[in-house]
């Protein structure tokens, strides 16, 4: 039976090709402008480490005061050296890590070669623990490292590259502004995207990996300047960077590790409680107004996912609605003209059922073609994003197996859905009437 | 012509009516916020910066193992290094003038801050003070970046002072923008008088307003003072330095090429990367990429919009005139012209799309509102969505004509043949 529909179908999307093309331009149309668009928002909004976001938190202590303070009551988003440093010290979180962006030359040891930037970020040892960062060769440096503000340094399987041609240089030294560094380990490709660590100091996407990572207190002792946002309400009272870690500004992102509602509950108090006691030693005048959001809920109130990104998906679920609703009067148009042959079929014994199941199938058919076509819509869409996105947002978005699987079933659903109130009109055509008028 | 018929008519098609005029209606509200959302971005694009951006060219670079330092001695390096730089610079056969500077319109990497006609005003006070954008430039910065000095004089050589990049600023003179010179003085004589930048109590005298000149942050947020800008006479010394260049006419190329083996030369202890010379045509095609590329996409929908709109009213009308042929082919052989025939599907059109336009603003306006609410799009000008109207009214006319046409090209004798 279904064959015979198959052919049913075939024959009548034939008879008006126009008709049917217009129909499956429309859905393949309403499809790919959907589904470019989706594969943007998915690669922006999507967890970057699913497995562990919901344990990592972004603690935020107001260092600042009601005076100072968002019109929604909001903390600072980044954390002034002082607190990061006590958070630090007290050491209450499984994992922690205070951090911030640098961008410091490298020096290749070949004659002739030429200093380059190597971005990165300057962070605790637990940092790499906490955020499970693959390792190709060795491994991170060790707490004792970060307290005796060791020259070492952790470096990317690129920067590993260019440097070593790839091999295993762990014990090798690296010239890092000037100063020469052990590397502890390599990282296997390591490019998370959103960058959630510090999301308040890197621009959310970035196509670019991260070349280094070295120790937080290094550093700082060697006067590397952060690379990324300062924001101060007053100015510092000292000069420098030196200054600036004195002074009341912030700059530096923190994430710590919790396991489980008891541990962030305890947090969350150990927060408070240092916010008082900062109180009472006379820091702040104002009453604990803290934050600790896990990362989803960061990332969400950082807004990483860029208004445009929403506002394109947005407008092309319009344009799809549209399609939807053209598609389903080319449809009704279509399928009502036959109401002559489904008034002989229905005369001559076929159920209701078996006409929905016909017409049903001739829209399935339609949403199929227009699917295949969207397919390729939406390959055309998803190269031209580079065209329309800055360059580190389009070079997220891909076309994969799922895009491709989400791409068809959504041109069907959507037909089938159009094709819904036609088939329901075209199945409860009065045979008697339609054979008395031919 | 009475409308009645056509009325009568539509009741007996009320599902192809519906979705026909919900067609227009959702088409309507989508294409005026995606209009809309072009229009924003358009004039967003086209804001001058107040600089004459021909010709003008940024150098970005580190020097390695220079001192970090905050001591009079590694400052004095420091500007020593930068000094030969700038040397180095204005001896490349085609280059105008350089000065350093801290960073450029639409480089998304600012110093924004407070200044205020009283000392000692911070982001501490509630009010008091305006916002604003601090550029640092040398005494060449006003012609350099091609700035329009509308009063007052520019700086004088023996002005220009320079220190640290991260301590207290405390200068004698600037220069600020037109916009800023007015929110300072409202009465208009900002000239000459005295303002105290970033909160310090030291003040500094307006030798000069230039006409305009754009902060360096592309963040919507800060455009609120999106034209409130100070130059100060300063060289900034840090380990890494920033220059702005300007090439004689047609140079630019040239230059640009010249920049890296000449600083190279002089000096290879430092990092030059794909990104530190470039041109301030390239700084603003990357500044406006997204804003672009948004209305580039608007337009794409837009047009799709209308395409699919305009078919489907091809298509549902075609249907409609061939199951009215022998309707159309009896009123023909009562007497009914062509026109008549096709004045009856352009009046019925005109109806649904009217229905279609009444609902769509609704939709529009509702539509502008979730924008606003989640995407902080400012709202919908009413007479964008009215001309909206009209234009479906013309797009279902336009669609509509042809198979009109073709209803009206029945032939009379059509009513005498039995079905």
């Amino acid at each position: 039976m279904f064959a015979y529909y198959l052919n049913l179908a075939l024959r009548s999307l034939k008879r008006n090709k126009v008709l049917t093309a217009l129909m499956v331009m429309t859905i393949a149309f309403g499809v790919a402008a959907s589904m470019t668009t989706w594969s943007v928002f998915r690669a922006m909004s999507g967890d970057p480490i699913p497995w562990k976001s919901a344990k990592l938190f972004v603690p935020q202590i107001d260092s600042w005061g009601p005076a100072r303070r968002q019109p929604n009551g909001e903390p600072p988003e980044a954390m002034d050296y002082t607190d990061a440093m006590n958070l630090m010290r007290a050491h209450r979180a499984r994992y922690q890590s205070a951090m911030y962006r640098v961008s410091p030359p490298v020096v290749p040891a070949k004659v002739g070669q030429h200093p380059f930037y190597a971005g990165g970020h300057a962070v605790f040892s637990e940092f790499f623990p906490m955020l499970d960062v693959p390792f190709q060769y060795g491994h991170p440096w060790s707490a004792a490292d970060d307290k005796n503000r060791a020259r070492v340094v952790v470096i990317s399987s690129d920067l590993n590259d260019k440097l070593f041609g790839g091999e295993n240089s762990v014990g090798k030294t690296v010239n890092v502004g000037g100063k020469d560094y052990r590397i502890t380990g390599v990282l296997d490709s390591w490019n998370p995207q959103p960058r959630y660590y510090d999301v308040v100091n890197s621009s959310s996407f970035n196509s670019k990996e991260e070349s280094l990572f070295l120790p937080f207190n290094t550093a700082i002792a060697v006067g590397m300047t952060n690379n990324g946002n300062t924001n101060c309400y007053e100015p510092p009272s000292e000069p420098g960077f030196v200054g600036l870690q004195h002074s009341t500004c912030v700059w530096l992102a923190f994430m710590v590790e919790l396991d489980g509602a008891t541990q962030v509950a305890a947090y969350k108090r150990f927060l408070d409680g240092y916010a008082r006691q900062q109180q009472q030693a006379g820091r702040f005048t104002w009453p604990p107004n803290n934050r600790l959001r896990d990362l989803p809920q960061w990332l969400a109130y950082q807004h990483v996912v860029p208004d445009d990104a929403r506002t394109s998906l947005l407008v092309a679920l319009g344009l799809l609605l549209v399609c939807l609703v053209n598609t389903a009067g080319l449809l009704l148009a279509k399928f009502l003209r036959r109401s002559g042959e489904i008034g002989v079929r229905r005369a001559l014994g076929a159920s209701r059922r078996e006409i929905y199941t016909q017409f049903l199938i001739e829209a399935g058919m339609v949403g199929l073609a227009g699917g295949v076509l969207g397919l390729v819509f939406t390959g055309l869409g998803v190269l031209g994003i580079d065209l329309v996105m800055p360059t580190s947002i389009a070079d997220l978005s891909h076309v994969d197996g799922s895009l491709l699987g989400l791409t068809l079933l959504l041109a069907i659903v959507t037909t089938a859905l159009a094709g819904l109130y036609p088939t329901f009109r075209a199945a409860h055509v009065q045979p008697a009437w339609q054979l008395k008028t031919h | 012509m009475s409308v009645h018929p056509i009325f009568a008519a539509l009741r007996k098609h009320k599902s192809g009516v519906v979705l026909i005029s919900l067609q227009i209606a959702l088409t309507l509200a989508i294409v005026c916020n995606a209009v809309f959302i072009i229009a924003q971005r358009i004039d967003r694009v086209n804001r001058p910066t107040g600089l004459d951006e021909s010709d003008l060219i940024l150098v970005t670079q580190q020097w390695v193992g220079a001192p970090t330092g905050v001591d009079p001695a590694s400052i004095d390096k420091l500007d020593s290094l930068m000094q030969s730089d700038l040397a180095t610079l204005n001896a490349i056969p085609g280059v105008q003038s350089v000065s350093p500077i801290n960073t450029v319109p639409l480089w998304n990497s600012s110093w924004t801050s407070v200044i205020s006609t009283k000392p000692s005003i911070t982001f501490k006070n509630k009010a008091g003070y305006d916002r604003t954008a601090l550029y640092f430039v040398g005494a060449k910065g006003l012609p350099t970046l091609g700035l329009n000095l509308v009063a007052g004089r520019n700086f004088r050589p023996s002005e220009v002072v320079h220190q640290a990049a991260r301590s207290e600023i405390r200068p004698a003179v600037v220069i600020i923008t037109r916009a800023l010179a007015d929110k300072l003085y409202p009465d208009g004589h900002a000239l000459g008088k005295t303002v105290y930048v970033n909160g310090y109590s030291t003040p500094s005298t307006v030798i000069g307003i230039v006409a305009r000149m754009q902060t360096a942050s592309l963040n919507r947020q800060l455009d609120t003072f999106a034209w409130s800008s100070v130059l100060i006479p300063m060289r900034l010394n840090t380990s890494f330095s920033r220059y702005i260049v300007r090439t004689q006419p047609g140079q630019l190329e040239a230059v640009m090429h010249a920049v890296k083996p000449a600083l190279y030369k002089a000096n290879p202890m430092r990092v030059l990367d794909d990104d530190s010379v470039t041109s301030f045509a390239e700084i603003r095609a990357d500044a406006y990429k997204g804003d672009i590329g948004m209305a580039i996409l608007m337009g794409v929908i837009s047009v799709i919009l209308i395409a699919v709109t305009g078919a489907g009213i091809v298509g549902l009308t075609s249907f409609w005139v061939g199951q009215r042929h022998k309707q159309i082919g009896v009123r023909r052989a009562l007497g009914a012209r062509r026109v008549d025939i096709l004045r009856y599907f352009q009046t019925e059109n005109l109806i649904i799309a009217g229905i279609g336009a009444v609902i769509g603003i609704v939709m529009a306006v509702g539509l502008n509102l979730v924008l606003m609410q989640q995407l902080a799009l400012p709202r919908l000008p009413i007479w964008m969505v009215l001309v909206g109207v009209v234009l479906v009214m013309v797009l279902g006319q336009i669609a509509v004509f042809v198979p009109a046409r073709r209803a009206s090209r029945v032939s009379p004798a059509l009513a005498t043949r039995a079905a």
